[in-house]
């Protein structure tokens, strides 16, 4: 039987649930020679912040058991370049959902940005990262409480017709308590988890292996709390979730989605494997068949 | 960039924690570098190709870290899962006539395939390969096999020229309209400051995807930001900031 893999996103229909996440397939175009892009259910595009940014120093790569540490720092183009030349590009190339990843140091920046993002005809979804562990004073300060996540989710909101995602910090007491202060003050959805900051030390050099000493921390390890926070975000709100951390394989697809996620996204398994996003979206109707699933979208947080 | 399997033809030590392995598998790819997935490892290790012949891959490392540790007790025949046709690599067609090729220790390696590439090209190679002490020296004899003339610089004067290769270059002031240089960096930054005209540099950062879409290798250029795996690992002289 043919297998029914779309999903309903916010009244735009994915072909299928599987999303690169932002920061781990650059602007798309940089893949697209390698891969048939059509075969992904959206894209989240790299990080994009008011002004160009060159990012943190190097080292900015750390490898865990299970994962890795990154120190990026938000390195991007600025939001002109980014409605201005990559999404019409990626356009031109892809026929999925793109996602605008927004980042800022301050409200005025986010309102901005995703205002720009808002009338550029390509984008479907502006995704707002209020949860970058990467920079100071801005990005994850503005996830950590509930009273300032509902203030830029207040601020993009009205600007933006389009469907807006918080992108929400799992270095949190409580994220279920954000999720619905995001919920409240008008967001489509979220996605869970960003990065878990961490940090390694060189123990011959004696000094951190990151540059900027810590970073956040993703990959397989980080899978098990990834999906107990989509599983309580998701049953606590009525706004679609978009799962996020560590998922490697079309099983963890399926079981995040059982979780509560509508759509999930595919971290640092791109970087290990930079066709990881078309192989688990190919596995995924045997998968289906194996478990008696013919529409994915009957699964969403079926546990 | 294509995915595919390799199996270990041949993985030898050549040099104090220094191997060289001998991938067989694809035969006609291209790119500087190999990004190969060690298991039990979550990131790949990015190894520049020293050769490339009849369907074989020869990369030569040295055992700094658990991964390459575990890499050097695999056997022959031991599959491996590689990335092939990443990063942009030296110019040969940038040198006209005479070429000088500086390598320092590991750096060495990546030179050999150039070498033979300009030598294919007609063009007068000058090698000169700069190692710490007789016993770390690598390729020395393929160097010879293929180019017009080869200088060796040991730091403890064991072998040829004592001290850098900026002292064996000194010494013997090789003629040349272009150079290549791979290694440490402060050699390739010394090396740069004291050749005068044209060249170009390879560099080494630590990488994550290691194809130019997490950003995780940049570094600052005169011209903006640069991915070390995808951009380079080669750049021209005139372009690095160091």
């Amino acid at each position: 039987m043919v297998k029914d893999l779309s999903v309903g996103l916010c009244g735009l229909t994915l072909k299928n649930p599987v999303i690169p996440a932002s920061g781990t397939f650059g602007f798309g175009l940089e893949l697209a020679k390698d891969m048939d892009l059509n075969v992904l259910g959206g894209i989240s595009l790299k990080g994009t912040t008011r002004e160009a940014r060159y990012g943190n120093p190097t080292p900015r790569i750390a490898e865990c058991p299970g994962g890795m540490i990154n120190s990026v720092g938000l390195q991007n183009p600025g939001i002109n370049v980014l409605v201005n030349e990559k999404v019409p590009a990626l356009r031109k190339v892809y026929d999925g959902c793109i996602i605008a990843n927004i980042s800022g140091f301050s409200l005025d920046e986010y309102r901005e940005c995703c205002a720009k993002a808002d009338v550029c005809e390509g984008i479907d979804i502006i995704e707002v990262n209020i949860s970058c562990p990467n920079v100071h004073n801005g990005g994850m300060a503005f996830g950590t409480s509930a009273e300032s996540a509902a203030e830029v989710t207040r601020t993009v909101r009205a600007v933006c017709r389009k469907p807006v995602f918080i992108k929400l910090s799992p270095n949190v007491t409580d994220i279920v308590s954000i999720a619905r202060a995001c919920e409240d003050a008008g967001a489509d959805g979220v996605t869970l988890v960003n990065t878990f900051l961490g940090m390694r030390i060189d123990i011959h050099r004696r000094q951190p292996v990151i540059a900027n000493k810590m970073g956040g921390f993703s990959g397989q390890a980080i899978f098990p709390i990834a999906l107990r926070m989509v599983y309580q975000v998701a049953h606590a709100c009525r706004i679609p979730v978009m799962g996020c951390g560590g998922v490697a394989s079309a099983a963890d697809v399926i079981e995040m989605m059982m979780a509560g996620a509508t759509a999930v996204q595919v971290g640092a398994e791109n970087l290990r494997n930079p066709f990881a996003c078309p192989e688990i979206a190919a596995a995924l109707p045997d998968l289906m068949e194996e478990l008696n699933i013919n529409t994915l979208q009957e699964i969403i947080g079926t546990v | 960039m294509i995915k595919s399997r390799y199996h270990i033809s041949e993985n030898v030590l050549i040099a104090p924690k220094t191997y060289q392995l001998v991938l067989a598998g694809e035969a006609d790819v291209e790119g500087e570098f190999v990004d190969i997935a060690l298991p039990g490892f979550y990131l790949r290790r990015p190894l520049s190709v020293c050769d490339r012949e009849d369907g074989k891959l020869t990369v030569v490392y040295r055992v700094v870290g658990e991964g390459t540790k575990a890499l050097s007790e695999m056997t022959e025949g031991t599959e491996l899962e590689v990335l092939t046709g990443l990063g942009n690599g030296f110019d040969p067609e940038a040198c006209r006539e005479e070429a000088l090729l500086v390598g320092g220790g590991l750096g060495v390696p990546p030179l050999y395939l150039l070498a033979k590439e300009l030598k294919a090209r007609g063009k007068k190679v000058t090698a000169v390969l700069g190692f710490n002490k007789a016993e770390e020296i690598i390729l020395a004899d393929a160097f010879k096999a293929v180019c017009d003339e080869v200088l060796i610089s040991t730091v403890d004067g064991s072998v040829g020229v004592k001290g850098f290769v900026t002292d064996a270059i000194a010494a013997a002031h090789p003629a040349f309209d272009y150079f290549y240089t791979c290694g440490p960096m402060i050699m390739m930054k010394v090396v740069c400051a004291a050749l005068e005209g044209p060249g170009e540099a390879s560099l080494e950062e630590r990488m994550g995807c290691g194809a130019g879409f997490c950003y995780g290798c940049s570094i600052q250029t005169k011209n903006g930001p640069r991915r070390v795996c995808k951009d380079g690992p080669v750049f021209k002289k005139e372009e690095l900031l160091w």
